[in-house]
C-alpha cells in the first residue's frame, strides 16, 4: 500500500519535553504521596500513544472476531483502561513482576508479548503465546504469571510472587492486581495481613471500573474505599484514566516497596467501554449516556493527545501515522491469527508435568492414548 | 529403627540443607516445632528465613507458596491435616496442577503439599477425611501416599526434588510408629521414586493392594491368614497418582485375586480406579473372582470408639474379604 505523506515537519519543532499537573492522590496512612505534576518526553509520550492504541484497536479486533465466533469462550477486553496497564509498565522494570487476573490482554501486550501472539492465542492456534493450551485468560511471558481465572486467587500468588522476590534479594517487586469486584473476596485479606506480616515487596492494585460483572460497587461493598481496606498497609487513589498520573504513583510505589517498608495499595479509578464479558452487552447495569460521558470526557487515549498536541510535544498528523502504523500491524496479526493452523492433535497430551520423562495419557477411552511430554 | 515423625524430620533437614530454595512454611512449623512435630528442631536451624510460621489462613498462604513456587523457589507447604486443605484446594487445583499445561510448560510450579490424611483417633467427623480420591483425580498433580519410614523419607525427598506440585498424604497414626531402615536408606540421597509401587510380601493366592496405614494391616491379615495356607502378596502402592498399575496387573496375573485396601470412602475411591483400570487391561482375563473393595464405612466419621473402629477397615474385614474372594 501507498503511503500518503500527510504533512512534512521538521522534527527539531517539537518540544523535546513538557510538564504537566496531574490530580492529586487520596492518601491512606501516607504522609506524602505521588508528585502533582510529571514530567513527559516526545518519546515517552509517542511511546505510550503508540501502545496505548495498540492495545485499543488490538481489543476492538478482538471484539469483532469474536462476534464472527473466530474467538470462543471467554473473552474480557479492556478497551478504556488502557492508560493503567501503561502507566504501570513504564514504571516499572522488566525485571519486576506482574500478575493480573482474566481483563489481562493489555498487560500481556505491555508485557512484551507480540500482539500477533496474543490474538492468535484468542484464536487458538499453534502460533498463540502457549501455543493454544491457554487461550484468553491465560497468557504468561516472562516475568508476567497470567492471566487468572478464579477471581482472586492471583492475589496470594501475587504475593508469593514478591516473597520470592525478598527471598533471593534482588529488589524487584510485584504487581498484584484485581478488580473492584475481586476486593471483596476473602483470600486478599489474608494476603494483605501476611504480606504486611512479612514485609514483602507486593504492590496491590485494585483497577476499580465501577462494576464487577453486573454489579455496581456500591451494591457489592460496604466501603468503595478500594486504596483504604488494605487497613494497616498504605494506600492510594489514583486516576486510571491519565497515563501520567497513574506512571507517577507506580514509581512512588514501587520506591516504598523497594525500600523495603513493605506492601502497599493502589485504587486505580478506570473505566471499561465493554460489558464485562463478550457476552454482556454491559448497558443492562449501565446508561449509555455513562459510557458515552466517560469516553468524550476522560478517554485516556484522547487525554494524552490532546496533552501532547497542546504542548507540542506531536502534531496531530504525527499521531495520525501512529494511527495507521498501528491499524496496519493489527490487520496483519488477526491475518496471521486467522490463518495460523490450530495445535496438532498430539499437543493435548503435552505439559502435564514440567521436565519429567515422556509418559502416556488417557484419552476419552482405554484405546486412546497421547504421549506426554514436557 | 526409625519413626515415621523422625524419617520426615530427617527428610527436610537433608534437603533445606541440599538446597536454597527449599522452604517450609505452615501453621506452627516453625517455633512450635510443627503440630506433631515433624519439623522439630528445623527452625532453630534454619532460622525465620527457611521456615515460616504463617497464620491461620489457608487459602492465603497456600497461594503465597504456590506463587513463590512460580519464580522457582521450592516450598513445602504444610496443612496441619488435609481437612484444612479445603479451605485452599483451589490454590492446589487451579493454580498449582493446572499452570504447567495452561501455560504450555513455561511455568513450573515445583511445590510440595504435606500433612496428615484421613482417620486418626477420635477426632470425629471433620477431621477425619481421606482426600487420596480427591486429589488423585486432577491431572497435572502428583499424589504420594507413604506407609514405612523408608517410603516417608524417599517418597518426601523425591518430592521435593520433583519440579512438579506433589501432594504427600501422610498419616497421623504412623508417625510414631517405628520402621526398620536399611544403610542405604538413611542415606542423604536415598529417594523412592515417584511412581513406583513396592511388593511388601510375596504371594500366591491373592493380591492386596492398599496405600499408607492399611498396608500395615494387610501384613497383619496376611501373617493370619498364611497360617491357614493362604499366601497373600501385599502391594503397597506408595503413589497414588501416577499409579503404577502395572505391577498391581502383573501381581494379580499369577495370584487370580485381587483385593484392594483403603482408608477413604468407597464410593469413587482408590479401589474403584484400581479396578476399573483392572478390567481395562490384561489382567482382567486371568481373575478368577470379581475384584473386592475393602474401605472406610460411607458415613462421616462418628466419635465413639466403638463406631469409628467400625468405620475403619481392620484387620478382621481384610480376611473376611480375601476368604470371600477365594471362596474359603
Amino acid at each position: 500500500a501507498s503511503r500518503v505523506v500527510v504533512a512534512s515537519r521538521n522534527y527539531a519543532d517539537f518540544a523535546s519535553e513538557a510538564t504537566f499537573e496531574i490530580k492529586k492522590c487520596d492518601l491512606h496512612r501516607l504522609e506524602e504521596g505521588p508528585s502533582t505534576t510529571a514530567v513527559m518526553t516526545r518519546e515517552e509520550g509517542l511511546h505510550y500513544y503508540k501502545t496505548m492504541q495498540t492495545i485499543r484497536r488490538m481489543e476492538l479486533k478482538s471484539d469483532q472476531l469474536y462476534k464472527q465466533k473466530i474467538i470462543r469462550g471467554f473473552c474480557h477486553l479492556y478497551d478504556g483502561q488502557e492508560a493503567c496497564c501503561v502507566g504501570l509498565e513504564v514504571a516499572i522494570k522488566p525485571t519486576d513482576h506482574v500478575i493480573t487476573a482474566y481483563r489481562a490482554h493489555g498487560f500481556t501486550y505491555a508485557r512484551g508479548v507480540p500482539v500477533r501472539e496474543i490474538l492468535a492465542e484468542l484464536t487458538g492456534r499453534k502460533g498463540g503465546c502457549v501455543k493454544g493450551k491457554g487461550g484468553s485468560m491465560h497468557m504468561y511471558t516472562k516475568n508476567f504469571y497470567g492471566g487468572n481465572g478464579i477471581v482472586g486467587a492471583q492475589v496470594p500468588l501475587g504475593a508469593g510472587i514478591a516473597l520470592a522476590c525478598k527471598y533471593f534479594g534482588k529488589n524487584e517487586v510485584c504487581l498484584t492486581l484485581y478488580g473492584d469486584g475481586a476486593a471483596n473476596q476473602g483470600q486478599i485479606f489474608e494476603t494483605y495481613n501476611m504480606a504486611a506480616l512479612w514485609k514483602l515487596p507486593c504492590i496491590f492494585i485494585c483497577e476499580n471500573n465501577r462494576y464487577g460483572m453486573g454489579t455496581s460497587v456500591e451494591r457489592a461493598a460496604a466501603s468503595t474505599d478500594y486504596y483504604k481496606r488494605g487497613d494497616f498497609i498504605p494506600g492510594l487513589r489514583v486516576d486510571g484514566m491519565d497515563v501520567l498520573c497513574v506512571r507517577e504513583a507506580a514509581k512512588f510505589a514501587a520506591e516504598y516497596c523497594r525500600a523495603g517498608k513493605g506492601p502497599i495499595l493502589m485504587e486505580l479509578q478506570t473505566y471499561r467501554y465493554h460489558g464485562h464479558s463478550m457476552s454482556d452487552p454491559g448497558i443492562s447495569y449501565r446508561t449509555r449516556e455513562e459510557i458515552q460521558e466517560v469516553r468524550s470526557k476522560s478517554d485516556p487515549i484522547t487525554l494524552l493527545k490532546d496533552r501532547m498536541v497542546n504542548t507540542n510535544l506531536a502534531s496531530i498528523e504525527e499521531l495520525k501515522e501512529i494511527d495507521v502504523a498501528v491499524r496496519k500491524e493489527i490487520e496483519e496479526a488477526a491475518q496471521f491469527a486467522t490463518t495460523d493452523p490450530e495445535p496438532p492433535l498430539e499437543e493435548l497430551g503435552n505439559h502435564i508435568y514440567f521436565n519429567e520423562p515422556p509418559f502416556e495419557v488417557r484419552g476419552p477411552n482405554q484405546w486412546i492414548r497421547y504421549k506426554s511430554v514436557s | 529403627q526409625v519413626t515415621v515423625r523422625d524419617a520426615l524430620n530427617q527428610a527436610l533437614d537433608e534437603e533445606l540443607e541440599r538446597d536454597e530454595r527449599v522452604f517450609l512454611l505452615g501453621e506452627e512449623v516453625a517455633q512450635y516445632d510443627g503440630a506433631y512435630k515433624i519439623s522439630r528442631g528445623l527452625w532453630k536451624k534454619y532460622g525465620d528465613k527457611r521456615v515460616i510460621d504463617t497464620p491461620i489462613s489457608e487459602m492465603g498462604f497456600t497461594g503465597i507458596a504456590v506463587g513463590a513456587a512460580m519464580v522457582w523457589l521450592r516450598p513445602v507447604c504444610e496443612f496441619m491435616t488435609f481437612n484444612f486443605s479445603m479451605q485452599a484446594i483451589d490454590q492446589v487445583i487451579n493454580s498449582a496442577a493446572k499452570t504447567c499445561y495452561m501455560s504450555s510448560g513455561s511455568i513450573a510450579v515445583p511445590i510440595v503439599f504435606r500433612g496428615p490424611n484421613g482417620a486418626s483417633a477420635g477426632v470425629a467427623a471433620q477431621h477425619s477425611q481421606c482426600f487420596a480420591a480427591w486429589y488423585g483425580h486432577c491431572p497435572g498433580l502428583k499424589v504420594v501416599s507413604p506407609w514405612s519410614s523408608e517410603d516417608a523419607k524417599g517418597l518426601l525427598k523425591a518430592s521435593i526434588r520433583d519440579d512438579n506440585p506433589v501432594v504427600m498424604l501422610e498419616n497421623e497414626l504412623l508417625y510414631g510408629v517405628p520402621f526398620e531402615m536399611s544403610e542405604q536408606a538413611q542415606s542423604k540421597d536415598f529417594v523412592v521414586p515417584i511412581g513406583k509401587a513396592k511388593i511388601e510380601r510375596q504371594g500366591t493366592h491373592v493380591t492386596l493392594v492398599s496405600h499408607s496405614r492399611p498396608v500395615g494391616h494387610c501384613l497383619e491379615a496376611a501373617a493370619v491368614l498364611a497360617k491357614e495356607g493362604v499366601e497373600c502378596e501385599v502391594i503397597n502402592l506408595r503413589t497414588i497418582r501416577p499409579m503404577d498399575i502395572e505391577t498391581v496387573e502383573a501381581s494379580v496375573v499369577k495370584t487370580n485375586h485381587l483385593v484392594t485396601v483403603e482408608g477413604g470412602w468407597p464410593q469413587f475411591g482408590v479401589g474403584a480406579e484400581i479396578c476399573a483400570r483392572i478390567m481395562e487391561g490384561s489382567a482382567f482375563n486371568y481373575l478368577d473372582a470379581p475384584a473386592v473393595r475393602v474401605t472406610g464405612a460411607d458415613v462421616p466419621m462418628p466419635y465413639a470408639k466403638i463406631l469409628e473402629d467400625n468405620c475403619i477397615p481392620q484387620v478382621k474385614d481384610i480376611i473376611f474379604a480375601v476368604k470371600k474372594t477365594l471362596n474359603i
